[in-house]
């Protein structure tokens, strides 16, 4: 027989229920900033990894590889105890005046993803045919400019799928920060169980609001590509 | 307009253009035949630079291709590409392929450049499918877009590069006469085409090239009626009628 007896009480309502909000709060800001500076960020170290110029090609490259190829874990660690020892005092005031652990924990998911979405949108353009290219060349656009209107748009709604990925996984490696104490969802469950043992209902309750993001997401993506953005069909 | 002079292109070791020669006049409205891998294709994309020459001088509207300083995309603005493949863009509706780069090139306000476009359409007999995707379109309808994007940035000259070989043959009259209205409104224009009836009727002169080089250039009638050399005979007699 099962002798523990369900409270789940402790996280509909009350203190506990306050905390979980807060935390679901700060979970929803640190990823959809992460998820919007990625994004954009991914963009242009894609468009760097096919650049002519060979320093700024292999620049983006060892980006890439140095960032995708590091545990999320210790760039978080280092963009919170490693980054300050480097930085100016003036910065460092101003960033221990501001809200420094969401700072790291925003800047190392960023990059972190970014190196992800950049090869996701890379394999995009490469999949474009080069007439594209040439059309666009041909109207007197320049190769950055034929990015921007040609080429990217149509990369980024071939690449939809990998991207909402790329989204859920911001949404669940943001759970890390709480080891730098963000005090996001996953520190909020683990205080309400600290506090009250009520370890099976806190966590439930962070799983299905995790979940709820991440079908949030695939849904608003998938409904944006579809209609908002124009058809992309094979001739 | 467009001035050739000892114009060399390779492959590699491939020979593409060899000594090519070949003046076009403002207005005039010049066709380039011959057989597939002639270099009749690599010919017109040096024009707009889409390949570069290796040798030689090519001057397309005052301006020096050999010359490094070049604005290369200051010329291409000036001159309008017609490909086989039409090469529109499929995230855009026919109106966006067309006002693209007058508004973002020109600096053409939007809805001058949709009005435009419109008209531009019109022209081109498709003014009710402004606002439908190039998928939605035919192959023909895609063409005549294609020509209309070209088109609206007002250039001085116009490429066509086998505008109706990917063409089912009934959409090709549809195209040509989009082509042959633009030649009567005295555009300068190089088409590369094996319609031998668009060269007939619709252009000033036509150019033979074969190996890279052009080895025959006359008025129409003089080119159809009296070939001199050997290979252009082979040739027409080929196009013309491939049964015998």
């Amino acid at each position: 027989m099962l002798k523990y007896k369900f409270d789940w009480a402790v996280v509909l309502s009350g203190t506990y229920y306050d905390w979980l909000v807060s935390g679901v709060k700060v979970t929803i800001q640190l990823s959809v900033v992460s998820i919007a500076l990625a994004f954009l960020l991914g963009l242009t170290i894609a468009v760097m990894r096919m650049s002519k110029l060979r320093p700024v090609r292999w620049f983006a490259h060892g980006y890439l590889e140095f960032f995708r190829n590091t545990p999320l874990l210790v760039q978080i660690f280092f963009w919170y105890f490693g980054s300050y020892k480097i930085l100016p005092t003036a910065v460092n005031d101003w960033l221990v005046s501001t809200n420094f652990e969401f700072a790291s924990a925003v800047i190392a998911l960023t990059i972190y993803t970014s190196a992800f979405i950049a090869e996701d949108i890379r394999s995009g353009v490469l999949s474009i045919p080069k007439e594209q290219m040439e059309a666009s060349r041909s109207s007197g656009f320049s190769y950055i400019r034929s990015m921007q209107f040609i080429i990217l748009p149509q990369a980024v709604r071939i690449t939809i799928p990998p991207l909402i990925n790329q989204f859920l996984n911001v949404v669940k490696n943001s759970s890390l920060a709480m080891t730098i104490g963000v005090a996001e969802l996953t520190y909020q469950a683990r205080q309400v169980e600290s506090y009250t043992f009520k370890g099976f209902e806190a966590f439930t309750a962070a799983t299905v609001v995790y979940l709820a993001m991440s079908i949030i997401i695939t849904i608003a993506v998938t409904w944006y590509s579809k209609t908002i953005l124009s058809p992309l069909k094979a001739r | 307009m467009i001035r050739f002079e000892g114009v060399h292109k390779y492959f590699g070791k491939l020979h593409v253009l060899n000594d090519v020669n070949l003046h076009v006049k403002k207005g005039e409205v010049v066709v380039v035949c011959g057989p597939s891998g002639s270099g009749k294709s690599t010919l017109i994309r040096t024009i707009n630079q889409l390949e570069p020459i290796d040798e030689g001088k090519l001057i397309v509207d005052g301006m020096d291709l050999s010359d490094p300083k070049v604005n290369i995309n200051k010329l291409r603005a000036e001159v309008g590409f017609v490909f086989q493949q039409f090469n529109l863009y499929p995230h855009l509706t026919a109106l966006k392929n067309i006002t693209l780069a007058p508004i973002k090139i020109r600096g053409t306000p939007k809805k001058e450049a949709e009005e435009q476009a419109i008209a531009l359409l019109e022209r081109v007999d498709l003014a009710e499918k402004k606002d439908v995707h190039p998928s939605q379109l035919s192959g023909g309808q895609q063409q005549r877009v294609a020509i209309a994007r070209a088109l609206a940035m007002k250039p001085k000259i116009m490429l066509f590069d086998e505008p109706t070989s990917a063409l089912d043959p009934e959409m090709i009259g549809e195209v040509l006469m989009v082509m042959k209205d633009l030649a009567e409104s005295g555009m300068t224009m190089v088409v590369v085409t094996h319609e031998m009836g668009f060269a007939r009727e619709v252009s000033h002169r036509v150019s033979f090239i074969d190996f890279g080089s052009i080895l025959e250039e006359a008025e129409p009638a003089e080119f159809f009626m009296n070939p001199k050399h050997e290979r252009l005979r082979q040739f027409l007699k080929q196009v013309l009628s491939p049964m015998h």
